[in-house]
């Protein structure tokens, strides 16, 4: 089941990570999968992106939606978790969620059935989604973790969060290469946007100063077939 | 300046006139034939001839070499006509632009209104000339709305913005004559295709109205001459004056002493010898062919110079400031030699040049010809030229562009059909003008010789793709930036969609550039602020770290760091300095020239005009391997090391050569060749892998037939192509021409990497969806004669077919030296992204390990 996600049998320790002792599955696709909760996340999937530029008259294509639940439903599949947690912004503004075609409203519900499904609120989507299901919550604790959309300055142990769609680039043989990853100290870990139109933002940016231990970070990159974990030497900024 | 445009010489001028030329030359009108008089002058014939076909309302293209005039027999007509205008009088009725200038140079308008002026006030004609560019500002651009001058100069791009006006009928009124400096260079590229579409839009406001071309000497005179007149009925072409050039330059290579390299660009062998022509002429113009190479000569030159001799850098990134000293010094005669990348990017007052070198092959012949033309302002002195080769395949390049300039031969590039990212744009534009019909539109756009054979569903299709993003799911309806009204036409559903328009218009998209700025010194870290010495790639820019030291504008810098859209540095010492990689500049070998080369090297007998250690090579290689008759391909495998190589001679150019590269290693990869990478070069490729593709060929595991089958242009091509950072750049550039991305928005600027990165997104989104959407193919077709160079590689795959010639060699030969050398200096690009994570994430696990 995890064949997709996992390290191609290298023997390496790729894509598993640790929270304030809480063991996951970086999914090369964006999602953070907790084995022993069966508790899936993700983060900033920006739903009805395309249209929230439309109404400026930038014509986006109108596939993002259907790009982001395409992927979010293969996520699903692959790991059958009980608990789902959307970890904000999961709508790009506010009436978003009131302009989600039924379409997509009924792939959504398909997902959440006989699951406990939580959407978290974030600052694109400061209230409940309109007509869907699922609890609209402001953060979520289990056991030790903590879920909430923006990060609190700081240390914060056991915290999950989104909001800053960190990025991580390396240089090699004369080339840069930039990809969204996962980014964590072993204390807590601020997740990568899931949506399909969702840009990155350098995890060395001064947005990110104060949240981590440098010496325990981590960068957990999505490539395209795995996860690849990379030390804060690796990094490069812009 | 004035002299040179106006010089009359005694040399005899041959201008064949076409058999429908029978108009008797003109006489000039008072003013003109008196000032010409004055000054002991004669009209040239060719002057006249235009002068007299342009006033029986012909729309006419002149060509001719630089220094014969060309400028005033350009404007000949308009000032002539507006002579003998009656004045406006006070109260009279709104009189419009008259005669309107384009040139692709913001300098040479500028520079056509002080060479014009200064005739046209001793001529004392009541004549107001002015121009419009991006540089004018806002209060003079709203009063040249009011009050026109009667000939305006202006680019391209301002030429649609003023059609996209709504008072654009009125100021266009009187228009009488479109004067198009430069045509030759401004037709090739998605510029000429805005142009076009303007100049079909100035036609549908004047249908009276003449156009006169100005061009250099092209291949295809008849493709200009239909881009001049409407193309209704097809194939209508416009008048034709040639003019032929007058002395032949004097062009030799430079035969030097020391060993020419096997490979590289930098001629550094050269330098003392370069060095010792600058000392023996009076002004030296010294052509790279990119503004890397132009950092580095300028850099060797200064070593060697120990008369401390005035040499002087002059390219496009730097500090416009700078470049206006440099072309002053140089105006004023006080520099013996200026560094330049491309006479487009000089200002055009050459002071008194009487050498050029050329730096490195020229790439075509046409080229050379132009560099070289451009030096010499008296067309009856020969101009003086040095061609310097920085390796042997260049020696070879050299020689064939040597010949063909002898011969007259010319490389310009075919005309490619008008692009549909600057059609969209164009369809906006006219929307914002006026509520357009659509069948109107679409029959006015067609008279655009780019666009002659647009059909008309794609036509429909651009349209809808302008209202609502052309999307085949039809959800964005409600947020339409242009309507259908009740009476059939489109129109523009909100001002603000004019407002954008006109802050995204033109067709330049430049690779995202930083700001080169000194930090100030004293203050430690958080100084900044001090001053700028030009522009860089961001590109670049990603690739060095803090405290690395580059070359640029003549100096070793050191990287500070970047903030926000600067790039601060400080001077610094070393010898290791990186020279910075522009995107632009680096022209692959034309058609003409490889085939040119391809004859040379299959020709024993023309191996007397090469350098001894060149033919030298070229017998070695004949004996070791063997050397490909002019049609067909020589393909070399050997081991070396512990890897078996696979080397081609296809010769045609760097750009080719990369595709060709990726989809050779994914069918050698299906083979099973395991190859591990390849190098392109303007003449050859070079792949290497882990199994011996030689022995594979002995025993038909593989034929290089099946390899090199032109199939490979199909579903590899798609596959290579869904993953291609070559067609995401593509993509970019028709996405913000098209508008689907906004180069500036009100009161927001863009950075380059913003849109970068949301052009990456939306191009994998839109690819998985919807793959046959218009803005996909337009980034297809611009693919296939831009940076991919797919139709050239066709063609070359259909001519080597039946025609390869395979040597199974137990060594390396002496022709594949240059290419293999090349290996681990060229980055590597291609899908190789994952692979370099790999190693990073490597890295860490050995670290981890104790490793």
């Amino acid at each position: 089941m995890l064949a997709e996600a996992g390290a191609e049998a290298t023997g390496a320790d790729v894509g598993w990570t640790e929270i304030a002792g809480a063991r996951a599955l970086c999914d090369r696709r964006g999602a953070l999968f907790f084995a022993d909760h069966r508790m899936l996340v993700v983060s900033d999937l920006h739903l009805e992106k395309g249209s929230s530029y439309a109404r400026r008259g930038v014509f986006l294509p109108p596939y993002d939606t259907a790009a982001t639940l395409d992927r979010l439903e293969a996520v699903i599949a692959d790991h059958r978790p009980d608990i789902v947690i959307s970890l904000g912004d999961s709508f790009h503004d506010r009436t978003a969620s009131a302009r989600l075609p039924d379409l997509f409203r009924e792939r959504i519900a398909a997902m959440a059935e006989g699951r406990d499904w939580f959407w978290v609120t974030g600052n694109h989507d400061p209230d409940a989604p309109e007509g869907l299901p699922g609890r609209s919550v402001r953060e979520i604790a289990v056991d030790r973790l903590v879920f909430r959309h923006e990060p609190l300055a700081g240390r914060a142990d056991g915290e999950i969060a989104g909001h800053l769609h960190p990025g991580a680039r390396i240089v090699r043989r004369g080339r840069s290469v930039r990809r969204a990853c996962f980014a964590g100290d072993g204390r807590r870990m601020v997740m990568p946007a899931f949506g399909a139109l969702t840009g990155t933002l350098n995890v060395l940016d001064r947005a990110y100063s104060g949240l981590f231990d440098w010496p325990a970070f981590r960068a957990h990159a999505l490539g395209a077939k795995r996860v690849y974990t990379l030390a804060a030497s690796a990094l490069r900024p812009g | 300046m004035a002299a040179a445009l106006f010089c009359i010489s005694s040399v005899g001028l041959t201008h064949p006139i076409a058999p429908a030329a029978t108009t008797v030359p003109a006489t000039l009108p008072e003013p003109f034939a008196k000032w010409f008089a004055s000054r002991g002058w004669t009209p040239r014939t060719h002057q006249l001839e235009l002068l007299a076909r342009a006033q029986a309302g012909a729309s006419m293209l002149l060509i001719a070499p630089t220094g014969a005039g060309k400028t005033l027999a350009g404007f000949l007509p308009s000032l002539v006509d507006l002579a003998a205008r009656p004045k406006r009088k006070p109260g009279q009725p709104f009189q419009g632009v008259h005669t309107l200038y384009i040139s692709p140079l913001k300098a040479l308008a500028v520079d056509i209104e002080r060479n014009l002026g200064k005739p046209v006030a001793e001529m004392k004609l009541p004549i107001a000339i002015e121009t419009r560019t991006g540089d004018t500002p806002a209060h003079k651009r709203q009063r040249q709305k009011l009050n026109p001058p009667d000939i305006l100069l202006t680019t391209p791009e301002q030429l649609a913005l003023l059609i996209s006006h709504k008072d654009a009928e009125r100021f266009f009124a009187g228009l009488r004559y479109v004067v198009l400096d430069e045509l030759h260079s401004l037709v090739i590229s998605k510029r000429g295709h805005l142009l076009a579409l303007g100049l079909a839009r100035l036609r549908r406001l004047q249908p009276g109205l003449r156009t006169i071309g100005l061009s250099a000497t092209v291949a295809e005179p008849d493709q200009l001459r239909r881009w001049l007149v409407p193309q209704n009925p097809p194939g209508d072409l416009a008048g034709l004056i040639t003019v032929e050039g007058g002395a032949k330059p004097e062009i030799s290579i430079l035969d030097s002493e020391e060993r020419v390299p096997w490979s590289g660009h930098s001629a550094r062998y050269a330098i003392p010898e370069v060095y010792d022509q600058i000392r023996r002429h009076r002004t030296t113009l010294l052509f790279v062919n990119t503004r890397s190479q132009a950092e580095m000569l300028f850099q060797e030159l200064w070593h060697v110079n120990e008369d401390n001799l005035p040499i002087a850098l002059h390219h496009g990134s730097l500090d416009a400031s700078q470049r206006r000293k440099v072309e002053k010094a140089m105006e004023g005669n006080e520099l013996r030699a200026i560094v330049a990348t491309s006479t487009l990017d000089l200002g055009i007052d050459w002071g008194d040049v009487d050498l050029v070198v050329h730096v490195g092959a020229p790439k075509g012949a046409s080229r050379l010809a132009q560099r070289i033309g451009r030096s010499n302002h008296r067309m009856d002195e020969p101009s003086k030229a040095i061609l310097v080769p920085a390796n042997r395949f260049e020696v070879m390049e050299c020689r064939a562009a040597l010949e063909a300039n002898y011969l007259g031969a010319q490389d310009t590039p075919p005309l490619v059909d008008g692009s549909l990212d600057v059609l969209a744009q164009h369809v906006l534009g006219a929307a914002c003008a006026e509520p357009f019909a659509p069948d109107e539109l679409f029959e006015e756009i067609r008279t655009a010789a780019p666009y002659a054979a647009l059909d008309r569903d794609t036509f429909d299709r651009i349209v809808q793709f302008v209202a609502t993003g052309g999307y085949a799911l039809r959800t964005y309806e409600r947020y339409a930036r242009i309507k259908l009204t009740r009476e059939g036409k489109w129109r523009v559903t909100h001002p603000r969609v004019a407002q954008q328009y006109r802050l995204n218009v033109g067709t330049i998209v430049e690779a995202p550039m930083l700001n080169v700025r000194y930090v100030r010194q004293g203050r430690g870290m958080v100084a900044r602020g001090g001053p700028t010495l030009g522009k860089i790639e961001e590109g670049f820019l990603e690739t060095i770290a803090p405290g690395d030291t580059f070359l640029f504008s003549g100096k070793v810098l050191r990287f500070e760091g970047i903030r926000e859209n600067e790039c601060f540095v400080s001077n610094a010492t070393g010898q290791d300095a990186k020279i910075p990689v522009y995107a632009g500049g680096k022209f692959p070998l034309s058609t003409y020239l490889a085939d040119e080369v391809r004859g040379m090297l299959a020709d024993p007998a023309r191996w007397r005009n090469l350098p001894d250690q060149v033919a030298d090579w070229l017998r070695l290689q004949r004996d070791k391997s063997a050397l490909p008759k002019r049609g067909d391909l020589l393909v070399e495998t050997f081991p070396r090391g512990d890897r078996f190589y696979m080397v081609a001679y296809p010769f045609e150019g760097r750009l080719a050569h990369q595709t060709l590269g990726m989809l050779l290693t994914r069918r050698l990869e299906r083979i099973g060749a395991e190859p591990l990478g390849f190098v392109a070069s303007d003449y050859a490729i070079a792949v290497w892998g882990m199994r011996d593709m030689g022995a594979m060929i002995r025993r038909r595991a593989m034929t290089l037939a099946d390899l090199f089958d032109e199939d490979m242009l199909g579903d590899d091509l798609d596959a290579w192509l869904a993953e291609s950072w070559l067609l995401k750049r593509t993509f970019r550039n028709c996405a913000v021409i098209a508008g689907l991305i906004e180069k500036r928005h009100p009161g927001q600027e863009k950075s380059g990497r913003q849109v970068t990165v949301s052009a990456d997104l939306i191009y994998d989104v839109l690819r998985a969806h919807e793959p046959d959407h218009i803005l996909l193919r337009a980034t297809r077709a611009d693919a296939a004669t831009g940076l991919l160079d797919v139709r050239r590689l066709a063609e070359m795959l259909s001519r080597i077919r039946g025609r390869i010639m395979h040597k199974d060699l137990e060594r390396i030969s002496p022709l594949a030296v240059p290419v293999m050398l090349d290996i681990g200096k060229e980055r590597v690009n291609g899908g190789a992204a994952d692979a370099l994570l790999r190693e990073s994430a490597d890295d860490l696990i050995e670290e981890a390990m104790g490793g």
